[in-house]
């Protein structure tokens, strides 16, 4: 398929992205670069400087909404994705409306319990929709030790071990790898396998 | 009592022919506190992990959800 083709595929589809930190920034990234037609993206926070070791942010948006930080980056790499960009804390309610229309959904949260959280209401309300969850980022190195498990519509990218702690940051290398792993199982899905 | 836990067979150390979600993380030693659990493809809420019941031959996936992104 060449790249006029893929575009004409991915023109169409809808990515819902829960989190617009590490995870979720540099998928939504990935994605807008290939021409996908649209991205709902949520975070409810602000963009803080320690954000930037990872996060597709700018230092001159310290302070900004990450979501609409998100939508104006994204406007400056691909105007032609539509980006409907929401400041909010997703709760299951707010999970099932602003992603029902979405074909895949991305889990980019940061806290376990709210990556738990998704992943209970997504596989409960849309059992038939993708979701793509990022577990285990943290530190440095250890490529060989990221990988993709799938559990029927349940995609798990990462380490599947390494939890982020005082000693353990979430760093740009690890996170860049993860979070276009996920990109890119996201395109295996609407694409079909490549490779 | 024989199961397939996360893509393998397994062989749980029980003289009972069905365990409740929780006993089947306690008899496995799994101390994450979040997780998924499905039995059979199928997605089993928290609020019945005492209820919900694994038996011989089931397909059981527990996905433990740890912090970072």
């Amino acid at each position: 398929m060449n790249f006029q083709e893929i575009k004409n595929r991915l023109k169409s589809r809808s990515i819902g992205i829960a989190g617009c930190g590490g995870l979720g920034s540099n998928a939504a990234v990935a994605l807008a670069r290939i021409g996908i037609g649209k991205l709902v993206i949520a975070d409810f926070d602000k963009i803080e400087e320690s954000n930037l070791n990872r996060q597709y942010f700018f230092y001159d948006q310290i302070g900004k909404y990450k979501a609409e930080a998100l939508k104006e980056n994204i406007s400056k790499i691909n105007p032609s994705v539509k980006v409907e960009a929401h400041t909010i804390t997703l709760s299951p309610k707010e999970i099932v409306e602003l992603y029902k229309d979405a074909d895949i959904i991305i889990e980019a949260f940061d806290k376990a319990e709210m990556k738990e959280m998704i992943a209970e209401t997504v596989l409960d309300s849309f059992p038939d929709k993708p979701l793509v969850c990022g577990v285990g980022l943290a530190g440095w190195g250890g490529n060989e030790l990221i990988k993709v498990e799938r559990h029927e519509n349940l995609y798990i990218v990462g380490d599947l071990t390494n939890e982020t702690g005082e000693n353990d940051p979430p760093l740009a290398p690890r996170v860049g790898i993860v979070s276009n792993m996920m990109a890119n199982v996201v395109l295996e899905i609407l694409l079909g396998k490549d490779k | 009592m024989n199961i397939i836990l996360n893509h393998r067979n397994e062989i749980l150390d029980s003289e009972k022919d069905s365990l409740s979600v929780n006993e089947l993380l306690k008899l496995k030693k799994f101390s994450f506190t979040r997780l998924i659990v499905k039995i059979n493809g199928k997605l089993v809420k928290r609020e019945f992990f005492d209820s919900a019941s694994v038996k011989e031959n089931d397909n059981v996936e527990i996905i433990h959800m740890i912090s970072g992104g």
